[in-house]
């Protein structure tokens, strides 16, 4: 439950001093593209900041998002800003187990009502009654259905909540919907919404999120798909190191020839840095460590709607994704039938002109004269 | 599905794509066996003399007519070229172009640099802007125009527009721009059998058929 300590004292607690604070809070600003002067509000706001009750719910999901935003091998502030908020209800993480466990998320909604936090990770199955997926017996839909009634805004943590992802994908089995189609067809009541996409997502995205809604107290920029646009803003290939060559013409044709071993775009192996927005290109995975274009493979798209669908993940991505097939050869032959057709029609049409053609003589002329 | 663009984007890539190219091909088809299926007249006359090649000179002659320094036609030739040649360079030098090509075609052959190619693209729907002014302001050339002529530069215009806007990511976000750039060449490639732009292919027979009717010496019936 969440407790009366601040951010600021709990972070002293675990051995964070103020000036480690100061630059965690000069970090989230530039991340989040606020100006420098922001930094001091962020550290007072984030300082005096109460945790939050926070509740996790897993619907159709894999718990890699989890596992993203739980696994760092060096305890981070992000991690520890993680900590600090009151996760009343997680699957994986909480100790409580069956009633204790749904008793705990109850009590949370009832307590906090209307301020606490609703993260999401996975999708909602929608057909045949919801039945793909239940939690102690309660449909997806029913329990997402009554812990956003209360809920201050909802957070959809990882590809999957916030598009469907990959139970999405085609066919789609069960149904699979986000949280923001729910909220789209007044499924679930309307909360402010913040969609943090990735298979998984990057972990200091979500702490720059929770950031920025402890010291405003309200959702940060959004784009169209409901993206921070400070994480979101920019294309993988626009802020790729690798973009250079792309512009130069300098591509790895193979994942072994001498383009891949001199670091050249990985555009003509599939890479689908164009079309896909996050922030890996800056942030970087495992404390900036590398992402996976610098690890020499090309991005997925992992962040962006359908992206299972959206072609293989080593088809160019100027490429149909839709194979040809016979449809080229089978409009070719109609359209050689039908050329036929009017080729004959018109042929026709000159011998009947041929035909009904009479000759005059000099004599008949003069008489119609 | 939260992402309409993401929506729109792969239905161009994918059936949408198909279905262009089914009606382009459809299209084209049909026309050559229309026109071809028209035949030529039987010869009643033979000619005095028999020139043979004649045709074939006369594709390249066409082809390669540079009346730049007549002050009349400068514009006319010097523009014609600079569009025709850069609106080529943006659809056969482009590396993603050149990688559908091979998508779809299985070769491909190299490209040149994107920022390159982005110039040659700047150039080009400059041209084309010149062109249009020069047939809405040259009063016979307008008074030949009919729709079909704004239509088939629309028709040119757009991809290359949509194109340098997506690269640049003007206007609107690059998947959305991407989108309406492969939607308007796939409108082009569906829409090029039945329009003007269907020169891309009669103009050869054209000229190899005036170059044959010129070379004649004698009375043709």
């Amino acid at each position: 439950m969440a407790d009366e300590k601040t951010l600021e004292q709990r972070l002293r607690q675990q051995g964070i001093s103020r000036r480690g604070f100061m630059k965690f809070c000069a970090a989230t600003a530039s991340m989040l593209a606020l100006p420098q002067s922001a930094v001091p509000a962020i550290a007072e706001a984030l300082g005096k900041a109460k945790r939050p009750s926070v509740i996790w719910l897993s619907f159709q999901e894999c718990t890699g998002c989890t596992e993203s935003l739980t696994r760092a091998h060096l305890p981070t502030i992000e991690s520890l800003i993680f900590d600090a908020i009151s996760l009343d209800y997680h699957h994986t993480l909480q100790a409580a187990a069956g009633q204790a466990a749904e008793q705990a998320r109850e009590q949370a909604m009832k307590q906090f009502h209307g301020s606490y936090l609703v993260a999401v990770d996975g999708s909602v199955p929608m057909k045949d009654g919801g039945l793909y997926s239940t939690i102690a017996g309660v449909s997806n839909l029913e329990m997402l259905r009554e812990t956003v009634e209360g809920a201050a805004a909802v957070i959809a943590i990882g590809t999957c909540a916030s598009y469907g992802g990959l139970p999405h994908a085609s066919p789609n089995p069960t149904g699979a919907v986000s949280v923001e189609e729910l909220m789209a067809s007044g499924e679930i009541e309307t909360r402010p919404l913040i969609n943090v996409p990735g298979c998984p997502p990057i972990p200091v995205v979500i702490s720059g999120v929770l950031a920025h809604y402890l010291t405003f107290g309200a959702i940060p920029e959004l784009d169209q798909l409901k993206r921070p646009k400070s994480f979101y803003g920019d294309s993988i290939h626009d802020r790729c190191y690798r973009r250079t060559f792309y512009d130069q013409g300098k591509f790895a044709e193979t994942f072994d020839d001498e383009g891949a071993r001199n670091g050249w775009c990985l555009y003509k192996l599939g890479c689908k840095g164009p079309t896909t927005h996050n922030a890996c290109a800056t942030t970087k995975w495992n404390g900036g460590v590398s992402f996976p274009i610098e690890s020499g493979h090309g991005c997925l798209g992992c962040s962006e709607p359908d992206f299972w669908d959206a072609g293989g993940f080593y088809q160019v991505l100027s490429e149909p994704t839709s194979p040809l097939g016979g449809a080229a050869v089978g409009a070719a032959a109609v359209g050689a039938a039908a050329g036929a057709a009017v080729a004959w029609q018109n042929l026709k049409k000159r011998d009947e002109a041929r035909e009904a053609h009479e000759e005059l003589t000099v004599d008949e002329l003069e008489k119609h004269s | 599905m939260s992402g309409g663009e993401t929506e729109l984007l792969q239905w161009a890539r994918g059936p949408g794509f198909v279905l262009a190219i089914a009606v382009f091909v459809f299209g084209v088809v049909l026309r050559l066996f229309e026109i071809l299926g028209l035949g030529r007249q039987a010869d009643l006359s033979e000619a005095r003399e028999k020139k043979r090649g004649s045709g074939w000179q006369t594709i390249l002659s066409r082809s390669f007519n540079f009346s730049v320094f007549n002050p009349h036609t400068a514009l006319n030739y010097i523009v014609g070229y600079v569009f025709h040649l850069g609106l080529f360079a943006c659809i056969l030098l482009l590396i993603p172009h050149i990688e559908l090509i091979r998508g779809v075609l299985g070769f491909g052959w190299p490209g040149l640099p994107t920022p390159l190619v982005d110039a040659i693209a700047v150039v080009t729907l400059l041209a084309m802007l010149v062109k249009l002014v020069d047939r809405v302001t040259s009063p016979v050339k307008r008074l030949l125009s009919t729709w079909g002529d704004y239509l088939a530069w629309l028709l040119t215009f757009l991809p290359l527009l949509s194109g340098y806007l997506a690269y640049h990511h003007l206007l609107w976000p690059y998947p959305t721009m991407l989108a309406l750039h492969i939607l308007s060449a796939e409108l082009l490639l569906a829409l090029l059998p039945f329009t003007r732009l269907m020169h891309a292919f009669t103009l050869f027979f054209a000229r190899w058929y005036n170059g044959e009717i010129f070379s004649r010496k004698g009375v043709a019936s």
